[in-house]
């Protein structure tokens, strides 16, 4: 017996020695500052001479007292509840477009990805453009077809659409990757099958395309959604929060709080709600994948 | 009127002709296999039929009407294909019902289908259940039930069986057979086993190259194959040949060859190796070069290395022509015996 155990603690350290560089890389940036996150959020921001203390809930009765909180989570749950199921939506046109035998099939893939190998401030220069109040394309258009001049970026009604549209048109083109991928898992013959009874496309969708990319839609859902609740850099880069917060979203909330007010213990609060709300999310996605994915 | 009627039909991929021209018919009621190698062409015709691939060239008529430019429901075909093709993420029930739903068959006509199916493949505890929790027979029946409750004229399968151990193979076989016969419908069956084909078929088609080689019941086929490739696909123990004079081929069946010790009559040959089966054994001999195959009891087989003597009745002769391959047709007085074949060996114009 006591060789057997030997050799068993031998492959449990040799397990843990294979896994350490992980470990170290991941307590090390992410499960250590997290902790230390929140342990923050209950003390108050040092400042100057005066040392931090421990003040218990009061950021996160601050927080439930602060109007611009509000606002960034109402507009980030709006971005989110928009964003998602449009750009999963042209994801997976733009999916069955290029998944059928078309001429320049290629061509057409690679098209419809590009926007997502820009880097996201350059595609944010790039709208920047079209949403430019005098010479911008979009308002060049409009002025075609006789209307006013928009200003997209910069009005309360029409700043956080804009973003959105970004959004959109940057995710759409990754989310097809999967969607492709989940097609051409699907065995021809089951198109086949149909056929033979002469499904019509839309029952043949209905019926037997969507049920089978279900888990794809699942998977690129959370992960729509979790970057929904993370996007900042276009926010910086298009309209920093505003106008008059109109297009304020959480993270760019936190960014604000963080390093122009350096309220450091505040920020922390509102990291650790956000924290909160994309673990959630997160566990809800492995207990829906788990559930869900019920055929292989 | 004929079930399925192909006429000329060809189908071409590009250059390639895959289908060459091609014509048969089924009756009503009877069980027609597509027999043949892969690439000969089969899979190709079956999916002309079902109206998945649309043929270059012919005609394909269903119940005798040209049935061009409709698929699968709508010219009365069925199908069930070789992979079974079967929805992963929907119920058995929901699997089997799938056309009668697209159709918008009312709830209670259908259930009421569902149910004689179920009765007629015994599916009835399945039917709750996902493909994925489905033996591969039990998968086949699903398939099959679905090809089954849309009650086509003409249920054309695609190799059914070839996923499938050798054990249920042979269930299945006597299965579909007897489901044939029992709801007389047509069934157009592709496979490449020559077994499966000579033991369920009214009918069998053999091909090759895109081409028929030949059209006949079973028995036509074993008994008086058109030619040497037939002769040599049909049948568990191959064909032996053997040359004659004139550009000839005399083709024996093992069962028709009788081996005997007493080697004072019938050709001589040395038995090479001794295949036992039990009631029976394939003795491989060599004659001359040629290896021939005799079937003995398995009792009795001579040993390897033993010399003996074959013979076989004139009749039981298969007389090929050796560059085209066709049979030739021999008058009675002429068919060559082992005492003709001696007399023609001696005269050196043998080449065994």
């Amino acid at each position: 017996m006591q060789p057997r155990r030997d050799s068993r603690l031998n492959i449990h350290v040799q397990g843990w020695l294979l896994a350490l560089p992980a470990v170290v890389l991941l307590a090390t940036f992410t499960h250590i500052p997290a902790v230390v996150t929140v342990i923050d959020s209950f003390y108050s921001t040092p400042r100057g001479v005066r040392r931090s203390v421990f003040i218990g809930f009061d950021q996160y009765q601050a927080m439930l007292a602060d109007p611009i909180f509000w606002k960034a989570f109402e507009n980030n749950l709006l971005y989110a509840l928009i964003t998602v199921p449009l750009a999963i939506g042209i994801a997976l046109g733009m999916a069955l477009r290029v998944n059928g035998r078309i001429k320049g099939r290629a061509a057409l893939r690679l098209a419809f990805f590009t926007p997502t190998i820009l880097p996201m401030v350059a595609a944010a220069n790039i709208w920047l453009f079209f949403y430019t109040n005098d010479y911008g394309l979009l308002n060049q258009i409009i002025r075609a077809f006789g209307f006013a001049n928009v200003n997209w970026l910069g009005s309360n009604a029409t700043a956080l659409w804009s973003l959105m549209a970004v959004t959109i048109w940057k995710e759409a083109g990754f989310f097809m990757i999967f969607f492709l991928a989940a097609l051409q898992q699907v065995p021809p013959d089951l198109y086949e099958a149909a056929r033979m009874e002469n499904a019509g496309a839309w029952t043949v969708f209905r019926r037997i395309t969507w049920p089978l990319v279900m888990p794809t839609t699942l998977f690129v859902a959370i992960n729509a959604l979790i970057n929904a609740f993370r996007i900042v850099d276009q926010v910086i880069a298009m309209t920093g929060g505003g106008p008059n917060n109109a297009s304020t979203l959480l993270l760019f909330y936190i960014y604000q709080v963080a390093f122009s007010f350096w309220d450091s213990s505040y920020a922390a609060a509102l990291s650790t709600v956000l924290l909160l709300l994309l673990g959630t999310i997160a566990l809800a996605q492995f207990y829906l994948l788990d559930r869900k994915v019920h055929y292989r | 009127m004929k079930s399925v009627v192909v006429r000329s039909v060809s189908k071409l991929w590009g250059d390639a002709r895959a289908v060459d021209n091609v014509s048969f018919d089924v009756e009503p009621g009877t069980l027609a296999v597509l027999l043949g190698p892969s690439g000969c062409g089969k899979s190709t015709t079956l999916r002309m039929i079902a109206g998945l691939d649309e043929p270059t060239s012919g005609v394909i008529e269903i119940a005798g009407k040209d049935v061009t430019g409709l698929t699968g429901s709508s010219r009365g075909v069925a199908m069930v294909f070789q992979s079974y093709a079967l929805f992963p993420h929907l119920t058995v029930a929901d699997n089997i019902t799938f056309g009668l739903s697209v159709r918008g068959t009312p709830k209670a006509e259908m259930a009421t289908r569902l149910a004689k199916v179920a009765a007629l493949l015994g599916l009835g505890p399945l039917l709750a259940r996902k493909p994925s929790q489905l033996s591969g027979g039990q998968q086949q029946r699903v398939a099959l039930g679905r090809a089954l409750i849309a009650e086509a004229p003409v249920c054309l399968l695609d190799e059914p069986l070839s996923n499938l151990d050798a054990q249920l193979r042979q269930e299945l076989r006597h299965e579909i057979r007897a489901l044939q016969q029992r709801l007389g419908i047509t069934m157009v069956y592709v496979t490449h086993d020559q077994t499966e084909a000579m033991s369920m078929a009214d009918r069998v088609i053999l091909m090759r190259g895109g081409k028929i080689e030949q059209n006949g019941t079973p028995a036509d086929l074993y008994e008086r194959p058109a030619n040497i490739f037939t002769a040599k696909f049909i049948g568990t123990a191959p064909m032996s040949f053997l040359d004659l004079d004139g550009g000839r081929v005399l083709g024996l069946r093992a069962e028709d060859i009788a081996v005997s010790r007493d080697t004072a009559q019938g050709v001589h040959a040395t038995v090479t190796s001794v295949e036992y089966l039990g009631a029976e054994a394939l003795v491989t001999c060599t004659l001359g070069e040629r290896p021939v195959l005799a079937r003995t009891r398995g009792a009795g087989a001579p040993a390897v290395g033993a010399r003996v003597a074959l013979s076989w009745e004139p009749a039981a002769a298969h007389v090929f022509d050796a560059s085209s391959g066709n049979r030739l047709a021999i008058d009675p007085g002429a068919a060559i015996g082992p005492s003709h074949f001696q007399t023609l060996q001696s005269q050196g114009s043998i080449n065994a």
